[in-house]
């Protein structure tokens, strides 16, 4: 995938949202750190773009409610979540750069509801790799690919700093395994 | 990053990229203290255990808060009523505690270097809430929280601290973290209470409180204990807070922006006056709130090292 | 039948003699030093090889704690006699801190006795200078000389009453018996733990200061000025002491002085992480003062090394830094431990030989620290060079209380007594 494709399928996605909320009333964004945090905000401009409204944007960091936390032996950095409206009653769309175990999902989602009572949570991702380990699916996928274990779905974005936008498969390294 | 060791047992150790990572951590923790439901999952199911054999409310209830905070359970020993009162040792104590299988032990002690000891025989992190008169890293860690959130840095900022400096855990710490963080401490006592070879460690010692308090950002106050002037360290209570205490008018001397720091508790009129201490410069409150998020962050980063 | 030790190189300051000889002991005593190559005294004996190793009088150890009688589970004189062999000495004097205090001709012969059934190398008592150490009245010092003491010190306690030193420098003159001075004022050193320095200062444990220690020693020279007594200023730490004792001998004050291993080898930073094994008194103190203490060695101030061997059980060594018992368990590494001294050019072979055999007999009196024909057959054969690591588990004394423990030490010896090697 490059920049143009890219650009391409956020915007089909965020008309699907547009569409499937009839609009963006009630609508607010959460981009899960770090992946997804970019991509909401592209998303968020988008949607500016076609109604001309702003919707509230949050990023939310899901470290503190990982289920591996004992399992991995150290303690991952832990950043911000800002999230500076209320969510109680609205539509959340989240959204991650990759949909995989779906445990981050999880984890978001139990983030969420202990900030609030949201009316629905919908979710968008950019990839969908498979290899779900719970029962956790996405509205809005930007592209499905089938993926092995062995191998890792990096999404790299210009606005991290990257030259280029793209999506790269490619097997682990001795040290990733 | 990591933290290098297993244990929190002082700030004299630890480097300054990792006091930035604790209070970078510590940030946000202070944003799940301020939420409705003020929980997150993270240590669920691990077991904290609070070893308080000194006297102590507010530090325990801190870590108790910031343990609860992070969905752990937490086990309270205090010194009465544990059989350390029966004359058991404390190695003894540990040895009992560890084989209740504990994830963590939070320890205040009289003795300085008793959580060092501990920690060389648990595999468990120790983590220390004050021992003795060596170190008390977790609040030297809320004090550079607050300076820093006040500031908006610590690099360069001009630090007083007074009272007794010899006897003072809290001293020790802050010394260590601020001359680290690349601040200018400078101490004042009477010389009784000031330990040999202290500027050694980077410290300006300033007998005379007005020379000290001279154009600087942060003035941290000590509490005096009142049992030091029985052993003869200082005359009478009168003589230390005529020349020791602070007025506004010793306020005036430093910056128009200073902010007064105290780890509590005070002393009402003996070193610190009240109009100081409820004054608009005062931001001892602010410290205890920063408390609680830096205990959260400290339990946080070292629970990952119980999987080593 | 006779025991020769063949081969050796011998050391003894006490007649000035270094150079190959061979040693010849008949019926516990020595009869023949004779140069090698010339032919001995014949007859059929037993020979004690001691090509490639130094041959010196039976080493000597002023400053021991035995803890028998009363603290029997920390040492007891069999167990730290076969130490003391371990570490290559024929001879030690025990301190009077036991339970009840060597204060009386009954605690001196039941030492005595106890020795005589049951230790391995030769044990001395050495008396206390006030009743039940307390430090208010003179014990009885001439029973206890008749009983057997060697000396008489408070150690373990320091004399606080400048005139209660006086009276028992004065009484004591009469029995000629050296007065050992643990110096320390204990108001000054109240409840201090550490050196008062860099150290205590990091560490937030309670330092005692130099001047603790200077103070007291500074008296007891005045003291022993004024009443002509001969004055023995225990385990020296501190440069201002040494400068002090150094002063006191040029104007001819009788003051001698000792120094043991641990403050010659380790400082305060052993103290750093709270290892209580570190923790005697007085404490280990700067670089400086080390550095002191071995120019003492070295120009004469100090002419005795002693170990102020301290057992103590775990029970009161692994407890917070603050309530832990001072003392090292040392007899067995202070020979490698003192080799070092020699290794670093600190010292000549003879003059550590000297400090550990001759100077401390001198100090009070003893008839022992030279091989001269006719006397006892105390003799130490040392093996400079021999590579080990102390391990506490291996000591022979019960006391494991040892900051060297898992340390490279060189040097060993072993000690024949009374004309009989001692096997351990």
């Amino acid at each position: 995938m490059n920049s143009k494709e890219m650009e391409l399928i956020l915007t089909r996605m965020t008309h699907e949202i547009l569409e499937k909320n009839k609009g963006c009333e009630g609508l607010v964004l959460v981009g899960i750190r770090t992946g997804g945090v970019f991509l909401s905000a592209r998303i968020s401009k988008i949607i500016n773009h076609v109604t001309g409204k702003d919707i509230p944007t949050g990023t939310m960091d899901i470290t503190l409610y990982r289920d591996d936390l004992s399992r991995i032996g150290y303690a991952p950095m832990v950043k911000k979540t800002e999230i500076q409206f209320s969510i109680d009653k609205k539509v959340v769309i989240l959204v991650d750069d990759v949909l995989y175990t779906g445990r981050t999902i999880r984890a978001a989602m139990d983030a969420l509801i202990d900030l609030g009572r949201p009316r629905q949570i919908q979710l968008a991702v950019l990839i969908d790799r498979g290899l779900r380990e719970l029962p956790i699916s996405a509205d809005y996928v930007g592209k499905r690919i089938e993926t092995s274990p062995e191998e890792i779905v990096d999404v790299i974005l210009k606005d991290a700093g990257m030259k280029e936008d793209g999506v790269v498969l490619r097997k682990k390294h001795a040290a990733e395994k | 990053m990591q933290l290098k060791s297993k244990d929190l047992l002082d700030i004299e150790t630890l480097a300054p990229e990792e006091l930035t990572f604790i209070l970078d951590t510590t940030e946000t923790m202070k944003e799940v203290s301020a939420r409705d439901i003020k929980k997150v999952p993270t240590l669920r199911g691990k077991t904290v255990v609070n070893l308080f054999l000194e006297a102590s409310t507010r530090t325990r209830a801190s870590f108790e808060i910031a343990a609860k905070r992070l969905s752990a359970d937490t086990l309270t020993f205090t010194g009465t009523g544990s059989s350390l009162s029966k004359g058991e040792t404390l190695m003894d104590m540990a040895r009992n505690i560890q084989a209740m299988n504990p994830d963590m032990l939070v320890i205040r002690h009289q003795a300085s270097g008793a959580p060092a000891m501990l920690a060389r025989l648990l595999r468990i992190p120790v983590i220390n809430a004050g021992d003795g008169w060596h170190e008390h890293p977790t609040q030297a860690l809320l004090d550079m929280m607050t300076i820093r959130e006040k500031k908006g840095k610590l690099s360069g900022l001009t630090v007083a601290i007074v009272g007794d400096i010899t006897h003072s855990r809290v001293a020790r710490s802050d010394l260590h973290g601020l001359r680290k963080m690349g601040c200018n401490v400078r101490l004042c006592g009477p010389f009784t209470m000031i330990p040999p070879y202290i500027d050694n460690l980077g410290a300006k010692v300033y007998p005379n409180i007005e020379e000290a308090l001279k154009g600087v950002d942060v003035i941290i106050m000590l509490r005096i204990q009142l049992e030091r002037q029985e052993v003869g360290l200082f005359p009478s209570i009168r003589e230390y807070s005529r020349f020791y205490g602070l007025t506004t008018d010793r306020v005036g001397r430093a910056k128009k922006d200073v902010i007064i720091m105290h780890p509590g508790p005070i002393n009402r009129g003996v070193e610190i006056t009240p109009e100081v201490a409820d004054g608009p410069y005062s931001v001892i409150l602010d410290q205890v709130a920063n408390g609680v998020a830096v205990r959260m962050a400290v339990l946080y980063l070292l629970s990952g090292a119980g999987g080593r | 039948m006779g025991l020769l030790i063949r081969g050796g190189r011998v050391i003894d300051p006490g007649c000035g003699l270094d150079g190959k000889f061979d040693i010849l002991i008949e019926d516990g005593k020595i009869v023949e030093i004779i140069p090698h190559g010339k032919s001995h005294k014949s007859g059929k004996h037993q020979i004690y090889e001691a090509k490639g190793k130094v041959v010196t009088p039976g080493l000597i150890d002023i400053h021991v704690h035995l803890r028998e009688p009363g603290h029997e589970y920390k040492e007891t004189i069999k167990s730290g006699s076969e130490a003391a062999a371990r570490g290559g000495f024929s001879t030690i004097c025990c301190m009077p801190n036991t339970i009840p205090p060597n204060d009386c001709a009954a605690v001196t012969e039941l030492i005595l006795r106890k020795a005589s059934a049951e230790a391995k190398v030769n044990v001395f008592p050495i008396g206390a200078i006030s009743k039940g150490l307390e430090g208010k009245a003179i014990a009885e010092y001439g029973d206890l000389k008749e009983a057997g003491v060697v000396a008489i010190s408070d150690d373990g306690h320091p004399v606080a009453s400048a005139q209660l030193m006086r009276r028992a420098m004065e009484y004591a003159r009469a029995f000629g018996l050296t007065v050992i001075d643990h110096c320390e004022d204990p108001l000054l050193s109240a409840g201090g733990v550490v050196n008062e320095g860099l150290i205590s200062t990091l560490t937030g444990l309670k330092g005692i200061p130099a001047a603790a220690e200077e103070s007291i020693v500074a008296r007891d020279i005045l003291l022993a000025e004024l009443t002509a007594a001969r004055l023995h200023i225990a385990h020296v730490s501190t440069a201002g002491s040494v400068r002090m004792i150094r002063e006191a001998k040029a104007r001819g004050v009788p003051v001698t002085a000792e120094v043991t291993p641990n403050h010659f080898t380790l400082t305060e930073e052993s103290v750093k992480n709270y290892d209580t094994n570190a923790k005697i008194n007085p404490p280990l103190r700067t670089k400086a003062d080390v550095e002191a203490l071995k120019e003492g060695l070295a120009d004469g101030t100090i002419e005795v090394i002693a170990s102020d061997h301290a057992p103590h059980s775990p029970a009161e060594k692994e407890l917070e830094f603050d309530m832990a018992a001072f003392g090292i368990s040392g007899i067995e590494v202070s020979l490698p431990l003192s080799l070092n001294l020699v290794r670093d050019k600190v010292l000549s072979l003879k003059d550590l030989v000297a400090k550990m055999t001759i100077g401390p007999a001198r100090v009070i009196g003893l008839r022992k620290g030279t091989l001269t024909v006719g006397s006892d057959a105390d003799v130490s054969i040392l093996d400079i060079d021999r590579e080990w690591t102390a391990d506490v588990r291996v000591f022979r004394s019960k006391g494991k209380n040892s900051p060297f423990n898992g340390s490279p030490m060189k040097g060993s010896a072993e000690v024949i007594v009374g004309g009989k090697p001692v096997k351990i």
